[in-house]
């Protein structure tokens, strides 16, 4: 048995390591460890609540927009004001194209280097990728001549010996299957979305003033609506807007969707790998009302799914939220085998891992600065295969008519979502359905605009004066890679006791009190091969399928001594 | 974009030779160094310079550190906003270990970064994001299995310059406010020998970056840096002189209540928290994203994100600075400085560190110093005229 470890993963957000052990080509047991601490929420105990946005979004530069957002839901929560619509569709518009955006650079930039061999794309027929694409897009930068220009650049590249970002890369490796055609057309679009990126997010620059970290306004946006402004949201910028939608909905239905459908189906042995655990939350989101507290309002359904029984969907109820830390480098007052629901967080960090550096954590007892958080003590998975399979055992017709559709072009039943494959696959239906729904937002509020509404901001209870003494409050989202919550306590106009349960803490926990282990490591160890030790390109595979974000998983800090004593339950 | 296999330079070939190769005509090439030359604030009169040193360029290494952050900074870079300008400058560079877009892992990504720090020595370029937690012995940080503050040591040795990007590499940004649980700092605070260029903002502009990776190569030297460490050329002005919502402070036309009629007209953001008469930045010249706005220009107040420790000196975010009338255009950040600021920076890592962790594990109640708090009259609109 060969002890394996990939540390640093690249190709994520942060920092993450993972260990297995190897026996005859499979992997036996996993550990996933990460190896960042930040500590976000004791430095917010003392400040302005509307200052928590600004905090909490520097969790993460990659979702930027996504903890910003939950925490002004949050403070909204505890200081009940409710977000005025227009400025709960801004909040959609950007939060959508933050989603749409994300997922296509995950597929390109960070998840297909897994799949797309780039020194294959030197073997290929140009003209033979033409028809490749052409007979599964309309796009028109399909032609033979363009592709033949990108392998000479590839080929020129190659052959000058400085390989920058691919030095190193497992080329060769006999899990990579695409033929030469498909890798060249996937090195392409990994170029053309180089540049639709930035493009498309311009939209949190015209409502939030920039990306990474536009800004947000506790009661609404701060971007006010004045057709007749200068310095506002007015018909040129309302245009802008609009024409990003549409570049980006065209992008995603043209290129990225059936790129991810030709080079999935090239890999369907993946449909049945690297699954893990059985158990699924969404929490919903995208309100149409801008009031997320509404979940018949959600466009994403909220629920529950245990065991992978898609015939029910059990109710959410936060209260079943609890966290472990068994496996994790902190103390409990109550010792290291109870867990604690989030409004009773402690976070006292005690490392007792090796000095570095070290050879193997996998030795140790705690291995990771993520806690465990369970979902009525079961491990559970969060992310777009989570919100899929929600929103497709809850009847959602979008969701069905686009998974179904895609399930009959593989070729494969409903559980083929159950793996690697299928949470690529989940991504990638997720975005089409958003990209669209971006131009049903848009137009709602040129609507709104038209009939008079141009309200982005309810300063009711701006004024500390008008909060109560104390106060408490809850913020949910569902962030690009899952269910995203915050809790906000406020005592005497300011913050006194802040704490965050992010999807990629679910995704990465490490064992629990009973030895379960959490959606990372269960995946590498359902079925899963690694052929090369020296060359683990499966353990990648697997691990970008969750499009990692350890910045996110690990900040939690509370003090000690603030209990929350009351937790206001919605729905 | 730096994305270099879309230009692929090959090892011998200087730029001017690779440009010549792609297409690119001495016209197309001049332009773009007038353009680079502009940004830099140099006289036109310097761009034949310009552009014979870029032509004599072979293409750098480049070693790319990503430590204690949040990875905005990498994402800023990737959204460098004119593509000639993006492709132009970041393929005068070999990105040789990156970890966001880098396709090896593990063992083979730390062969590579090895490979190209022996094969480089001397002349790499050392790019980093991210900040340095120290207390614990580091263990806060680890890749590799080594601590983050290890690692970055080892790749300064053989670096022909430092360039940290961003707000973490700084001052140690968001992680280092008070009460700074890890004991976060900059990596000025612990590369000692030698100037560390700081592309300062939360996060910054990615043309910043670009530019001052073309001046170290045109003149094989750093720009001028003020005293924090950050180019003279994107750091020399102050928002508040440039910001076009400026004749409305002169006027006295104030947003009073966000979404107001004065918001929607426009008006300048003073009273509702603006820390653009104490801040540093390019933004209002520069904007963000292909020019397309920029904070205060989308209806928000300007957080002081280029500015040390701002999480702590800026904040509450809403309140209004005291005392902003009385200097001008001439003045530097290094004559102004945080005499503008909220609060006391003073003081506050040392706070950090003493409080920090230790008080969590000893599981006392936090200490709080009310006078180490910022005090700011948010709440007084009306008090005083702000053109003093």
């Amino acid at each position: 048995m060969a002890k394996v470890v990939v540390d640093p993963i690249t190709r994520i957000e942060g920092h993450l390591r993972i260990e297995v052990t190897e026996e005859s080509g499979r992997i036996t047991d996993a550990w996933a460890s990460s190896t960042q601490f930040r500590g976000i929420e004791i430095i917010l105990e003392g400040r302005d609540p509307r200052d928590a946005w600004a905090f909490t979004q520097r969790i993460c530069g990659v979702c930027t927009v996504v903890h910003a957002i939950t925490s002004c839901r949050a403070v909204e929560d505890a200081l009940g004001i409710e977000v005025p619509p227009a400025g709960g569709l801004i909040r959609n518009l950007v939060h959508g194209m933050q989603t749409v955006q994300d997922h296509v650079i995950h597929f390109y930039h960070l998840h297909a280097l897994d799949w797309v061999d780039v020194v294959s794309a030197l073997d290929a027929d140009p003209a033979g990728t033409a028809k490749l694409a052409a007979s599964i897009s309309p796009w028109p930068n399909n032609s033979a001549t363009y592709f033949a220009e990108v392998q000479d650049r590839v080929r020129k590249f190659v052959q000058s010996g400085q390989l920058g970002i691919f030095t190193n890369g497992y080329w060769g490796h006999p899990a990579y299957k695409l033929p030469p055609e498909a890798n060249l057309m996937a090195v392409a679009h990994y170029l053309e979305a180089l540049d639709w990126q930035r493009d498309v997010i311009r939209v949190h620059t015209i409502f939030g003033g920039k990306n990474p970290h536009p800004n947000f306004l506790v009661g609404g946006m701060a971007s006010a609506i004045n057709l007749d402004g200068t310095g506002t949201i007015n018909a040129e910028s309302l245009t802008k807007v609009q024409d990003l939608i549409k570049r980006a909905r065209a992008f995603v239905e043209q290129v990225y969707w059936p790129d991810l459908l030709a080079v999935a189906s090239f890999y369907k042995d993946w449909a049945a790998i690297g699954g893990g655990v059985k158990n699924y939350i969404s929490v919903g989101e995208y309100p149409d009302n801008g009031q997320w507290r509404d979940i018949d309002s959600m466009y994403l359904p909220r629920g529950v799914i245990f065991d992978r029984n898609l015939n029910e969907v059990l109710p959410y109820d936060q209260q079943k939220v609890k966290e472990y830390i068994t496996s994790s480098w902190y103390d409990y007052k109550e010792g290291d085998k109870v867990a604690l629901h989030p409004s009773k967080g402690e976070t006292t960090p005690h490392y007792t891992g090796p000095q570095p550096p070290w050879t193997y954590i996998q030795d140790y007892d705690k291995y990771t600065w993520m806690k465990a958080p369970r979902y009525d003590d079961r491990p559970v998975e969060v992310g777009p295969l989570a919100r899929m399979l929600v929103a497709y055992a809850s009847g959602h017709s979008d969701v069905k008519e686009v998974v179904n559709d895609a399930l009959g072009r593989l070729g494969v039943g409903p559980t083929a979502l159950f793996s690697t494959l299928g949470r690529t696959a989940a991504r990638g239906v997720e975005t089409v359905l958003l990209a669209r729904r971006l131009e049903y937002w848009f137009d709602a509020l040129v609507a709104r605009i038209k009939g008079g509404d141009t309200q982005t901001f309810n300063g009711d209870h701006w004024d500390p004066s008008t909060w109560p003494k104390s106060a408490q409050g809850y913020g949910f989202l569902e962030a690009a890679r899952g269910a995203l919550g915050h809790w906000v306590e406020i005592q005497d106009g300011a913050i006194s006791h802040y704490q965050c349960v992010v999807p990629s803490t679910w995704n990465c926990s490490p064992r629990d009190v009973n030895g379960a282990s959490g959606p990372y490591e269960a995946a590498l160890t359902d079925n899963h091969p690694l052929v090369d030790p020296e060359r683990p390109l499966e353990i990648l595979r697997t691990i970008h399928s969750f499009d990692p974000c350890m910045a996110c998983g690990v900040h939690v800090l509370d003090a000690e001594g603030h209990e929350v004593t009351q937790v206001r339950v919605n729905g | 974009m730096y994305f270099p296999l879309s230009h692929p330079w090959a090892e011998d070939e200087t730029l001017g030779e690779h440009l010549e190769r792609r297409g690119v005509t001495r016209r197309q090439f001049l332009k773009y160094c007038g353009e680079v030359a502009v940004m830099l604030g140099l006289s036109q009169a310097m761009v034949p310079e310009i552009a014979r040193a870029l032509q004599e360029q072979r293409r750098p290494s480049v070693i790319w550190l990503q430590l204690q952050e949040c990875t905005g900074c990498v994402e800023s870079v990737l959204r460098t906003a004119d593509p000639t300008i993006g492709d132009l400058l970041l393929d005068l560079i070999s990105l040789d270990y990156q970890h966001t877009l880098m396709a090896a892992a593990g063992k083979a990504a730390e062969q590579a970064k090895q490979d190209a720090m022996e094969k480089n020595r001397g002349s790499y370029l050392l790019v980093v994001t991210g900040s340095i937690p120290r207390n614990e012995d580091g263990i806060y940080l680890t890749i590799g299995g080594r601590t983050g503050q290890d690692v970055l040591m080892e790749a300064v040795q053989g670096a022909a310059a430092v360039i940290g990007i961003g707000a973490c590499a700084h001052f140690g940004s968001v992680q280092s406010a008070r009460p700074n649980p890890t004991g976060a700092v900059g990596i000025a605070d612990v590369i000692r020998d030698r100037p560390v260029v700081n592309i300062a903002g939360c996060p910054p502009i990615a043309d910043v970056v670009t530019a001052t990776v073309v001046h170290f190569l045109t003149f094989n030297r750093l720009p001028e840096l003020d005293g924090e460490g950050r180019p003279i050329f994107a750091y020399g002005s102050r928002i508040h002189d440039q910001c076009f919502r400026r004749a409305h402070y002169d006027a006295g036309q104030y947003v009073q209540e966000f979404d107001d009629d004065g918001a929607r007209k426009g008006w300048c953001l003073y009273q509702m928290g603006c820390k653009g008469p104490a801040t540093f930045s390019p933004c209002p010249i520069f904007q963000w994203n292909d020019h397309t706005d920029w904070p205060i220009g989308a209806g928000h107040p300007c957080l002081g994100c280029t500015e040390r420790h701002f999480w702590d000196t800026m904040t509450p975010f809403y309140g209004r600075l005291p005392n902003v009338a009385g200097f001008g255009v001439e003045r530097r950040a290094d004559t102004i400085g945080l005499s503008l600021a909220l609060g006391a920076a003073a003081g506050v890592g040392a706070h950090a560190i003493a409080t920090g962790i230790h008080r969590a594990r000893t599981r006392q109640a936090p200490n709080k110093e009310p006078a180490d708090l910022p005090v700011i009259p948010t709440e007084k609109k009306s008090e005083e005229d702000p053109n003093g």
